[in-house]
């Protein structure tokens, strides 16, 4: 009488525990690799305190192994009782800092500008230049991303010393833009690929000009992308380190050359390089914290068709 | 408009253009060509001491150039209307990169065959082959070529963890927004201040993190940029640590296309996960994972900041990447010339290799349902 239509399969009941070791091994993983990720940031910020004997003891944790000092910030002239003073390698800082601050936002501008326009032309009217079609255009474009900054270092070297462009803020964006310009047509191709067509006949027949019709409707919506693409030569362009190497010594030198230059010198004053180093990812930790979503977006741009 | 491969918008109506429009439109393009040939003309006079005019640099001819591109865009609008607004999307760009990419390119392939010491005052000197000669028997430099052999190969070690850790933020888990961002950081972070969080301290032999867990796990004295081939792998190590988000984030994107269905269909045959893996996923992940790949290769290529700032392509080159030599090699003897025919090679080679690749890729590309 008490015979069950329905059986548990042996698969059926092993389950639960399968089930568990799963999910435990599953953020036993993610928890390694952010503990992987995260843990030299960390290093870093911590680094920024410590002084040189906790250094050499390998104290890790604030306030249990060691107690923090300023002494890092102090270094940079940024600790609170050093923040009112004059201090000649704050000044340096914040001139490196600021450099960086203008050469990226300028680059990615002007590369998210040139990149978008050509990015709608490419995906909405057919051009003939000679022999070259929208897909050649388009190749032609995308092909200056194989492009090793190695074989522009040289000649832009020279090119620059004549034009006395070396050592000057226009010089380096003029390179850095070139350097993004292809990621950002990439991106903002997909973008405007997914935005259908209807809408601009719809505007064109309306009365509205072309320019007008890609200012006041498709810019808006294509936005996000805009972002994205922007966000991403941000990060290119504010971690480049060759080429403003090679082209900058005095005037122009970025955040990353700063940061370089001061490698060899410091000896055990970890601190100082440690609140430096800090100093050059914090604003990026920052913008990848908050805008995460759009990062990820441009990235996978493309990817997916 | 027979060519019309995509969604395009057509022109409803041509504009009517007069006469006199038209050849003011040519007289600014043609006029600002000819006030920059001038210009490149006086100035090469004056260069070459036949004439002074007391020049100090080429600025002049730059900014004839430039207001030659600027009269060339706005001419198109005067001379072809709506059809000319069309160009002026994509013209300024185009400009743009012939003006960086391509005259440097031919410039560069001027500077390749001489001698030119920037520091001495003789300048450029016409050396013939004398580059190949040099580069033919620079052992460094074969060496260099080598180690991005051994790079780029370490792209599929990077592929398959980037690979599973896709497969596992993927899966229904807790705070996906804080793992994702956790391992997109390193991806945001300058190279010249990772070599210097990683590769100079936490790496570093006596104090750094990294070596004291490594003496706690037995090893005695732990140097990593001793051998040649830990250098190399440690290296590898830090370059994956910062590009395995791109690669994990392409894959991700990748993988939350895939329609649902497919895997509950795979669930109702009762198909084990690993075979749900193989024959599902895996392939139907190819191309994103191809173009991941390429797109890593690429990167890869330009792989200079962390070599440069901490081995400097030491020990004995075992770390070098073409690009961290040639930097080295224009720091140390200030010799344009030969740097710029390295990069000239290994420019060749690349194009060469990855349009083999990129061939091939298009092959596999065709998903295979």
């Amino acid at each position: 009488m008490n015979k069950q239509i329905f059986h548990d399969t042996a698969q059926d009941l092993s389950f639960k525990p399968n089930w568990f070791f799963n999910r435990f091994l599953i953020y036993g993983v993610l928890i390694i690799w952010a503990f992987i990720c995260l843990f030299p940031i960390y290093w870093t910020i911590t680094t920024t305190f410590k002084a040189a004997p906790d250094v050499m003891k390998g104290n890790i944790v604030p306030w249990w192994d060691f107690t923090p000092k300023w002494l890092g910030l102090k270094s940079l002239g940024l600790s609170p009782n050093t923040i009112f003073v004059e201090n000649t390698v704050r000044e340096e800082f914040l001139k490196r800092f600021w450099n960086s601050t203008i050469i990226a936002f300028s680059s990615s501008t002007i590369a998210v500008a040139l990149g978008s326009c050509t990015a709608y032309g490419l995906s909405r009217f057919s051009y003939r230049f000679g022999f070259m079609r929208n897909s050649d255009i388009s190749f032609f474009f995308l092909s200056q991303l194989i492009l090793p900054p190695v074989v522009l270092a040289l000649p832009f070297l020279v090119l620059y010393k004549e034009l006395a462009l070396l050592d000057t803020r226009i010089g380096l964006i003029a390179l850095y833009t070139l350097t993004v310009l292809p990621i950002v047509i990439w991106i903002m191709r997909d973008q405007f690929g997914s935005i259908p067509v209807e809408l601009e006949e719809a505007a064109l027949v309306d009365g509205l000009s072309l320019w007008k019709a890609f200012g006041t409707i498709i810019l808006p919506i294509a936005l996000p992308g805009i972002i994205a693409a922007f966000i991403i030569s941000l990060v290119l362009t504010w971690n480049e380190y060759f080429f403003a190497a090679l082209l900058t010594s005095s005037h122009a030198k970025t955040l990353p050359v700063m940061v370089a230059s001061q490698t060899g010198s410091q000896g055990i004053a970890w601190w100082s390089m440690a609140a430096l180093s800090f100093a050059a990812i914090l604003p990026l930790v920052i913008i990848g914290i908050i805008l995460e979503k759009f990062i990820i977006k441009g990235m996978a741009a493309g990817a997916v068709k | 408009m027979s060519a019309s491969e995509g969604n395009y918008l057509h022109i409803v109506m041509p504009d009517q253009i007069s006469d006199t429009r038209r050849n003011f439109g040519r007289f600014i393009i043609w006029g600002s060509a000819v006030l920059l040939i001038l210009t490149v003309l006086l100035q090469s006079l004056d260069q070459s001491n036949f004439l002074s005019f007391g020049f100090e640099n080429w600025r002049p001819t730059l900014y004839a150039y430039l207001f030659w591109a600027f009269s060339l865009c706005l001419g198109q609008v005067i001379l072809y209307g709506e059809q000319g607004k069309r160009r002026l999307f994509i013209l300024p760009a185009v400009l743009f990169v012939i003006s960086v990419v391509i005259f440097p390119l031919i410039f560069a392939l001027g500077i390749a065959f001489s001698s030119w010491n920037l520091s001495s005052p003789d300048g450029r000197q016409f050396n013939g082959l004398a580059n190949v000669y040099q580069m033919w028997s620079d052992p460094f430099y074969w060496n260099a070529l080598k180690n991005m052999i051994y790079y780029t190969l370490a792209i599929l070690f990077e592929y398959i963890i980037a690979f599973s850790l896709a497969l596992l933020l993927n899966t229904q888990i807790r705070a996906r927004k804080f793992f994702r961002v956790a391992f997109l950081m390193p991806l945001m972070l300058s190279p010249v201040a990772v070599s210097w969080m990683i590769g100079k301290s936490m790496l570093e032999a006596r104090f750094g993190p990294i070596s004291r867990l490594a003496r706690e796990l037995g090893w005695e004295n732990p140097s990593f940029f001793g051998s040649h081939e830990m250098a190399r792998a440690v290296i590898m190590m830090m370059d994956a640590w910062t590009f395995i988000p791109l690669m994990m984030i392409m894959i991700l994107a990748g993988l939350q296309a895939i329609p649902k269905e497919m895997h509950e269909a795979a669930d109702v045959d009762g198909a084990p996960p690993w075979k749900k893996f193989w024959e599902i996923t895996f392939p139907l992940m190819l191309p994103v994972s191809i173009t991941a790949i390429l797109i890593r290769i690429i990167f890869k290529l330009k792989l200079a900041d962390i070599i440069i700032n901490v081995t400097s392509g030491g020990p004995g080159g075992a770390t070098d990447s073409v690009t961290s030599f040639i930097f080295r090699e224009y720091r140390d003897r200030s010799n344009v010339g030969y740097g710029t025919f390295l990069a000239i090679f290994y420019l060749i080679i690349i194009v060469i290799l990855m349009t083999i690749l990129i061939k091939i890729a298009d092959k596999w590309m065709r998903p295979r349902y």
